[in-house]
């Protein structure tokens, strides 16, 4: 492999890294989910390299559908939630922002050293895209644990999602059978979630899922 | 020529199907009875009969059959060799004594539904377990085993206590299970080659070895009844019906040995010489306590449930020495005692049948299990009575019955210890040996109590008064087990040959042979140094007791005299101022409850002026369930409400536990050196 294909794959998942952690100290909906339809462009980048240096036609497919679910469709589905719910000018982060990033480094920093040392025979740009791709699943939760509003939930759970995508394209023969299932499959838990988010605004007047616990008769 | 495993499954499939039958047929409650109980008869007969003709042809050899059952890569192994042979001898004479007995039992049975269905699912069980060749086989054999009598013990689950009995049980027996799973695993190695073919040829290192022993006394042994994991077997048994309590103390403890047996002796490879030192350890400490816990007891089933721990410690106690012995390449004194394990194994199975059979036979005449409330049986239940005393006279170990053989032939095993090299082991086989007479000398005791407080003296109750004979099956399955405890006493050679082909591939050794000794004396090492001979002492025994009558009856008066009898105290004519189970056992409880029960005897004295009686009260505590299970309750209690907190958590807080249990598990995985 050339020095320059593997630096622009290193690049582009390096990027979807660093994009990752933009949206840790996102804390307006609206810049949440505008990074998050950036991180999906450099998603649908990354993909679209995989597929013309692994030459695997149907790569261009995946990142087709990164492209126009998650990066357009998804993001303009939040876009009008958060308006008709009126929440746009909402600040909910749980965790304090300095905080949230160190224990980003720190799990960016733990999925490298694991990577690297549970897999010393595999092909360089795998092992880097795994690695990647487990920083950026981590980071995707970490997204999820540290907000408290039900759509920055969601864009996490998306973003871990983006993170499966980049690990299945770096391994070589992944069938595009099963990333279209993936795709649809969050698709779906896209417009589940979205369904429920309406229905907990229409009882509890709020997206909080602090509320949830509050009709449990529960306290944080 | 259909080969003497396949023959066995046949069995098994058609106790299945008489089970299923039984689903139906229970509810036409005395036919029903009838037609299942005489099927399971038929049937245990029959596979008796086969195992017979497979002993003749010595030495046995193994057949073996696989089924395309159970999990896909492994199918079902099935195998027949002499161990396996000589355990379903001792389950289906069992099962088929147990059936001839429920014949007449069973018409009593106030939930037949309850009980007919499982009874040959349960004989299938403890069937299947012996044969079974793989893992897989024998652990799902083994809890069929276990569940099967779970709902036996249940069928009269709304009488006091059993429910409790019932739910002990089934954790013990999960509990016990799971030591088995992990002693599989371990001699499956990490290929995960499951059957025993593959563990026999397999050479586990000292460490796993050890640890096999360990869960292997756990697992057999919780079954089995060793002290401390005993705790389920005194609740268990009693609160079944009579006929599978017998099933449950004589039959399946004893598949809980074979086990043992065969995972240690078979599988496992050579011992190391302390794996003896452990088993011996628990073996007499369970005989003790057993018979001790037995004393005490004044339930007529709980008694001799007590005392089938004692059997078992008995039988542990041998076991040890043949792996200490074997350890110690001393394969005739390990052939030895070896054969005195399983001789008892046999005859434990016969007398304490014969014993439970006893007890539902009193408890179908008077609906007591009390025996305070029992006495005076003699007269009114001579048949069972006798049978009983026969019971009673091989279980306390004396000749010419077969108790005494098996327990002489393990002291001969215990004289063999002076020539071990381990001086841990000198020092313990004695102690050990001691622990085992004590023992005896207790079992007699508490079986003087057994037989006398509830067939002597005078009825302590009403129901007692009205009490009469039982039906002629329990009667037959009674006396026949009697006869057989005469006749493995003073035949004992015939036993112990038959053995021989059982030690041989275990020890690769065996007894000397038996019946080859003039006037069927049985010398397990030479005869310079101890021979016993139970026909002689079963002559002597008969020819003095007649001569003694003979010149009784012959030179005595024949006038009829009245005279006041010698009454142990007993001058009063009310029947509750005779001696009871509890002042029966007063002495022993002084001497030992102090220690081992925590034992405290507190008078109280009416005011002066009163007129109320004065009371001995005794307080006694189950030392092993208060310190050792009652803590395992109270943590799991403490742990269950600590921890139910987290079904109330945020769903953030969810997450968040989620997530940090992945990262400490990603940390571990990067750490691990």
């Amino acid at each position: 492999m050339n020095g320059l294909t593997f630096d622009i794959a290193h690049l582009l998942a390096g990027g979807l890294v660093l994009v990752s952690f933009m949206m840790l100290y996102q804390d307006r909906l609206f810049a949440l989910i505008n990074v998050f339809a950036l991180h999906a462009i450099v998603l649908a980048l990354s993909v679209a390299w995989q597929a013309y240096i692994q030459d695997a036609h149907h790569l261009y497919v995946t990142a087709a559908i990164a492209l126009v679910f998650k990066a357009i469709v998804i993001p303009v589905g939040l876009h009008r939630i958060i308006q008709r719910l009126g929440i746009h000018r909402d600040v909910e982060t749980a965790v304090g922002i300095g905080t949230t990033m160190l224990a980003g480094i720190g799990l960016v920093t733990l999925s490298m050293v694991l990577m690297l040392r549970v897999t010393p025979e595999a092909d360089p740009l795998a092992r880097e895209d795994l690695a990647f791709a487990l920083s950026i699943i981590l980071l995707g939760l970490l997204v999820m644990v540290t907000r408290r509003n039900a759509v920055s939930q969601v864009v996490g759970f998306m973003s871990l999602e983006n993170g499966l995508v980049l690990a299945a394209t770096g391994a070589k023969g992944m069938p595009l059978v099963v990333e279209i299932s993936v795709a649809f499959s969050i698709l779906i838990a896209f417009i589940v979630i979205g369904v429920f988010l309406f229905r907990i605004r229409e009882r509890f007047d709020s997206v909080d899922v602090g509320a949830l616990d509050d009709y449990r008769g529960e306290h944080r | 020529m259909i080969s003497g495993a396949a023959v066995l499954l046949w069995g098994v499939a058609a106790l299945l199907g008489t089970a299923v039958l039984a689903i139906a047929e229970s509810r036409r409650s005395d036919s029903g009875t009838r037609l299942i109980y005489g099927l399971t008869l038929g049937i245990s007969a029959a596979v008796l009969m086969v195992l017979a003709s497979r002993i003749a042809d010595n030495p046995v050899t193994p057949s073996t059959v696989v089924l395309p059952l159970g999990l896909p890569w492994i199918g079902a192994h099935f195998r027949l060799d002499a161990l396996s042979t000589f355990f379903l001898i001792v389950v289906n004479f069992g099962g088929s004594m147990a059936s001839l007995y429920g014949l007449g039992y069973g018409r009593h049975e106030s939930a037949p539904h309850r009980v007919l269905p499982f009874f040959p699912a349960f004989l299938a069980g403890m069937n299947l377990v012996v044969v079974a060749d793989d893992a897989f086989t024998f652990l799902l054999s083994w809890e069929f085993m276990s569940l099967a009598s779970w709902a036996l013990v249940m069928a009269h689950h709304r009488e006091q206590d059993n429910a409790r009995a019932g739910y002990i049980y089934l954790v013990m027996a999960s509990f016990g299970t799971l030591a088995l799973l992990l002693a599989f695993g371990l001699l499956a190695g990490s290929d995960g080659t499951y059957t025993f073919d593959a563990m026999r040829a397999a050479d586990p290192t000292p460490f796993a070895a050890a640890f096999v022993l360990v869960l292997m006394l756990l697992g057999a042994g919780s079954k089995a009844g060793l002290v401390p994991l005993h705790v389920w077997l005194p609740l268990a048994h009693p609160a079944a019906p009579s006929h599978v309590s017998a099933l449950m103390s004589g039959v399946m403890t004893k598949v809980a040995v074979y086990g043992f047996i065969r995972v240690i002796f078979d599988l496992l490879g050579e011992p190391a010489w302390w794996s003896g030192v452990a088993v011996l350890f628990l073996g007499g400490l369970t005989a003790v306590l057993g018979i001790l816990y037995a004393l005490m007891e004044k339930d007529l089933k709980r008694l001799l449930a007590y005392s089938t721990i004692e059997n078992i410690g008995v039988i542990f106690v041998s076991l040890g020495l043949a792996l200490a012995f074997k350890a110690n390449a001393m394969p005739s004194a390990a052939a030895l005692a070896l054969t005195a394990a399983l001789f008892h194994v046999l005859n434990h199975s016969f007398f304490k049948s014969l014993l439970f059979f006893g007890a539902g036979a009193v408890l179908t005449a008077t609906g007591e299990r009390d025996m305070e409330k029992l006495g005076g049986l003699i007269h009114r239940m001579p048949f069972t009575s006798f049978a009983f005393l026969v019971g009673c006279v091989a279980i306390s170990a004396l000749p010419p019955f077969n108790g005494f053989v098996s327990e002489w032939l393990a002291f001969q095993a215990i004289l063999q210890s002076p020539d071990l090299p381990q001086w841990g082991l000198k020092v313990m086989v004695p102690a050990v040996g001691g622990l085992l007479a004590l023992s005896a000398a207790l079992a007699a005791a508490c079986f003087v109590k057994a037989f006398g407080i509830t067939f002597l003296g005078r009825p302590r109750s009403a129901a007692v008064e009205l009490a009469h004979e039982v039906d002629r099956y329990s009667l037959a399955a009674m006396f026949i087990l009697a006869a057989l405890c005469l006749l493995a006493g003073i035949l004992p050679g015939l036993v112990i040959d038959g053995l021989s082909s059982v030690t041989l591939p275990l020890i690769g050794s065996r007894m000397p042979v038996q019946m080859a000794q003039p006037w069927l004396s049985i010398v397990p090492i030479a005869a310079s140094r101890s021979s016993y001979n139970g026909l002689l002492v079963f002559l002597f025994i008969a020819f003095s007791a007649s001569a003694a009558a003979y010149v009784i009856h012959r030179f005595a008066s024949h006038a009829l005299r009245r005279g006041p009898a010698w009454g142990c105290g007993f001058l009063d004519v009310v029947p509750s101022s005779q001696y009871t189970a509890v002042s029966f056992a007063q002495p022993i409880r002084r001497v030992f409850g102090t220690f081992v029960f925590r034992a405290r005897e507190t008078v109280e004295m009416p005011a002066p002026g009163e007129t109320g009686p004065a009371r001995l009260n005794v307080e006694m505590h189950d030392v092993i369930w208060e310190t050792l299970y009652l803590p395992i309750g109270r943590a799991l209690d403490f742990a269950t409400d600590h921890l139910n907190h987290l079904q109330f958590l945020t769903i953030r807080r969810y997450l968040t536990l989620v997530f940090l249990f992945l990262i400490v598990l990603l940390l571990v995985l990067a750490l691990w050196p």
